[in-house]
């Protein structure tokens, strides 16, 4: 186990990403979908902070912060429009089609 | 720092393969909020514990409560206490508190030791961020102060509840 910490952490943040990506990808539940872009985002976080720590450099901190609030603002924004679309569609699928019980 | 690494990846992992795999949102917040926790102790093995408080303070609390009222606002009536009822089996949030208990006794044990980082990390201190924050970056820290306002400006326009109403000549007509 002599892995080196910035390959550990990059190799930490593809697995969430992947993970986030696969779940916005299967999912039909708006809701779902927006916690899966609140994965993506969490790991690209994960992988600025690794690399900051790499490079001992203080911007990759700085562009965490930046996703924070970019976070922050999307998901006040990404919660209305799905509250205007149920009262729309009086379902959170986000295709009629398809039942997915999720 | 190797083994609380893992651990705190294994934890991660585990509770985000859970958050896609649920069924119940309530459950899956449950466990994306140990995720962040769990990322949040990630931050802080790679010398970063300001943005491991604010990974906290902001992902695990201001997001997630935002999200988990907007699912407690959706869904009104009567089948909602025994929803409650249903989502508060004790073996449904065993699990998570579980896993926030290692996560805690990990960074408990971290902040004990007081050691030297792992080899092949180096700790930025909050004040270089803060210095370059507000240095180099200013203008994108005013970009995204705009950000937040057109997401407060645009929140509210959007959750605005529409009146059906053209004019107070058809309420009275109507009614």
């Amino acid at each position: 186990m002599n892995i080196h910490p910035t390959t550990a952490g990059m190799t930490l943040a593809g697995i969430l990403f992947v993970l986030g990506l696969i779940s916005i990808l299967i999912r039909r539940n708006m809701i779902f979908m927006l916690l899966s872009v609140e994965i993506m985002l969490n790991a690209a976080g994960l992988a600025f902070i690794v690399a900051s720590s790499h490079w001992a450099q203080p911007d990759g901190q700085v562009m965490f912060m930046f996703i924070l609030s970019m976070a922050a603002a999307e998901v006040s924004v990404g919660l209305a429009l799905i509250l205007q679309l149920y009262h729309q569609l009086k379902s959170l699928d986000s295709d009629e089609a398809s039942r997915m019980r999720g | 720092m190797n083994i609380a690494f893992y651990i705190a990846a294994a934890i991660s992992i585990f509770s985000t393969v859970m958050v896609i795999t649920r069924f119940n949102i309530m459950h899956a917040l449950l466990y994306l909020i140990v995720s962040l926790l769990s990322v949040a102790v990630i931050f802080y093995l790679y010398g970063a514990p300001f943005m491991a408080a604010l990974e906290v303070i902001i992902y695990a609390g201001a997001i997630m409560v935002l999200i988990i009222f907007f699912v407690m606002m959706l869904n009104l009536g009567p089948e909602t206490t025994r929803n409650e009822k249903q989502w508060l089996k004790p073996g449904m949030w065993m699990l998570p508190a579980l896993l926030c208990l290692i996560l805690l006794i990990e960074l408990a044990y971290l902040i004990a030791q007081n050691k030297a980082p792992a080899t092949g990390i180096t700790p930025v201190a909050p004040k270089e961020v803060g210095r370059s924050l507000f240095g180099p970056y200013i203008l994108a820290v005013e970009l995204s102060a705009m950000l937040l306002m057109a997401g407060i400006v645009g929140a509210y326009h959007l959750g605005r509840q529409k009146k059906k109403i053209l004019h107070r000549f058809f309420e009275s007509n109507a009614s």
